[in-house]
């Protein structure tokens, strides 16, 4: 039986596994306990559900348990990368190097900084989203303290060369961090072979909690240290104050053991039902795909419908939750910077939609988008003046438009 | 965000799609809005010869439900009325009908602007001058 609407926005977030649920339910009410309390059994159970939550996290990554900092989420881990790299190697430095189609958590954050004294270079991606290690290399200069590119963009899901990157940051000493907020629990994230030094991830995209996130900060070769941004009881090496959000951190344990064991088999199954998707859509008239498809997550697709607005589009396909990179989609009128970034033609930036499948998404779920999409786009178009015009032939570059 | 039933009605079933022919001495037509903005609206009206009413008039849109709706019921006003009361709808009059949130007042906007473009588009055919559009939209 099918169940409408269908969700497949798993990009902006994942509905929790039940298993997870289950793994939080005793830390609300009879293990209640504050992890910091010392002095009696309801504080070490605590503690103790949350060492094991923690071991369950850094297995995950390939960490140790000491490098897992709790955090409300990935906005949050990265704001406390970059500021505290900011504060705590201010004598080295004030120069980072980021990118274009980073998210807002990152670019906003650098933004901030550059008020407060900051250097950075945004990286411009190539049109398939991608950097290159030549261009970090290039932007390296005497007073650079920290590289920060995202592990697999959250719109298109291109994966970055992390390796690349990370083995020219070791070679200068140059501090490295990811915003592996959609990599993480979705494909191998590793942090020794991957050379990283800090990490962000959240538990809502893993089929964990909202809330709750993590920074990896790595304790050997080299030890990293950030400057807190909460200020407080000392919690977290210190690096993040606050009495812990045990049923959260429990949860997000959980969810971390769930995709370090059944990863394998989920990728092979959502990866096959993203190509299908994929390839059947492709079958419309003058559709593309957005980003590079090699290098690219494995439930993330990201295509544009030439001749129909995004917008619009999500009205038509009511029945599938997805999100568009449309400017009408949000409050602010711009169509997606990621896209555009990518120097994408307006028009199709407009037209773009964004599906992102998880676990939970089944194949009848996908049948039923490819029709729905197919019969949203053909009733679109019939109404679309631009298709009108290029079915006749005629070139929209060499129309003279009203601009608005 | 939510739309209005109104908006959703004539986005499911949009009235008056279609193509006149734009050679034609009665057919005016409006093309406004740009790829690039995300909304491409062409409205045509048809007028009578005899009678100077609009006896049809027909939209397609390139842009979200709201400009879609906005465009299908510019067309529902148009037949009917003489081409000097088309002149006087007023986006603000499809807001009010369609119950138009802020951010999508633009649709709207541009539904009077593709309104006034087809009438002068009628105009300059049929040997009478453009008329100015000297007003400011909120
Ligand atoms: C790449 C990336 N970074 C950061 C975030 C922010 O995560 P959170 O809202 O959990 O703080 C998101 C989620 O929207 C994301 O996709
Ligand atoms: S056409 Fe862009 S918001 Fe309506």
């Amino acid at each position: 039986m099918l169940n409408l609407p269908i969700y497949l926005d798993n990009n902006a977030t994942t509905p929790m596994d039940p298993r997870v649920l289950e793994a939080m339910l005793p830390y609300f009410i009879e293990n209640f306990g504050n992890a910091a309390s010392r002095n009696h059994a309801f504080g070490w159970k605590a503690e103790e559900a949350v060492d094991y939550a923690r071991e369950q996290i850094a297995s995950l990554i390939n960490a140790d348990s000491k490098e897992i900092i709790i955090t409300s989420g990935a906005t949050e881990s990265n704001n406390l990368a970059l500021k505290g790299v900011f504060e705590m190697y201010a004598e080295k430095g004030n120069h980072f190097i980021t990118v274009e189609t980073e998210h807002k958590a990152i670019l906003d954050t650098c933004k901030h900084l550059e008020k407060l004294g900051a250097e950075v270079t945004y990286l411009q991606a190539a049109e398939d989203g991608l950097i290159t290690v030549e261009q970090v290399a290039a932007a390296i200069k005497p007073n650079t303290v920290l590289v920060t590119v995202m592990y697999a963009n959250n719109e298109i899901g291109v994966i970055q060369p992390i390796k690349e990157i990370t083995a020219l940051c070791k070679s200068k000493g140059i501090l490295f961090h990811t915003d592996a907020t959609q990599a993480v629990g979705k494909i191998k994230v590793d942090v020794i072979a991957d050379g990283i030094d800090m990490m962000s991830f959240s538990g809502h995209k893993m089929y964990g909690p909202k809330g709750v996130g993590v920074l990896y900060v790595r304790r050997k070769n080299p030890r990293v240290k950030v400057t807190a941004q909460m200020d407080g009881g000392g919690h977290e090496r210190g690096m993040r104050s606050g009495t812990l959000n045990v049923p959260s951190i429990v949860g997000l344990g959980k969810a971390c053991e769930l995709c370090r064991l059944e990863m394998d088999v989920d990728t092979a199954r959502i990866s096959k039902m993203r190509d299908r998707l994929e390839q059947e859509l492709l079958v419309i008239e003058e559709s593309y795909i957005n980003g590079n498809t090699e290098h690219r997550l494995p439930h993330v697709s990201n295509m544009s419908f030439k001749y129909v607005e995004g917008e619009g589009l999500i009205m038509g396909v009511k029945n599938i939750a997805v999100s568009s990179g449309s400017a009408c989609t949000s409050a602010s009128l711009e169509p997606s910077y990621v896209l555009k970034a990518l120097g994408l033609d307006d028009e199709l930036a407009h037209s773009s939609l964004r599906f992102g499948l998880s676990r939970f998404t089944t194949d009848e779920e996908i049948d039923y988008a490819i029709n729905h999409v197919k019969e949203a786009v053909n009733k679109l178009r019939e109404m679309s003046p631009l298709w009108e015009m290029f079915k006749e032939g005629i070139d929209l570059k060499t129309i003279q438009w009203a601009e608005h | 965000m939510a739309y209005s039933d109104k908006v959703i009605d004539h986005y499911s079933n949009p009235r008056n799609i279609g193509t006149l022919d734009k050679s034609s001495k009665q057919v005016g037509t409006g093309l406004v809005g740009a790829p690039e903005c995300g909304d491409v609206m062409r409205l045509q009206i048809e007028v009578d010869e005899v009678t100077g009413i609009i006896k049809d008039a027909k939209f397609k849109t390139f842009g979200c439900g709201s400009a879609i709706a906005s465009s299908s019921l510019a067309t529902e006003w148009l037949k009917g009325k003489s081409v000097d009361d088309a002149l006087k709808i007023d986006n603000m009059d499809i807001v009010e009908e369609l119950a138009l949130p802020p951010v999508k007042i633009h649709c709207s906007v541009l539904a009077e602007d593709a309104i006034k473009s087809a009438i002068n588009d009628y105009r300059v055919k049929n040997g009478l001058s453009p008329i100015e559009d000297n007003k400011k939209h909120y």
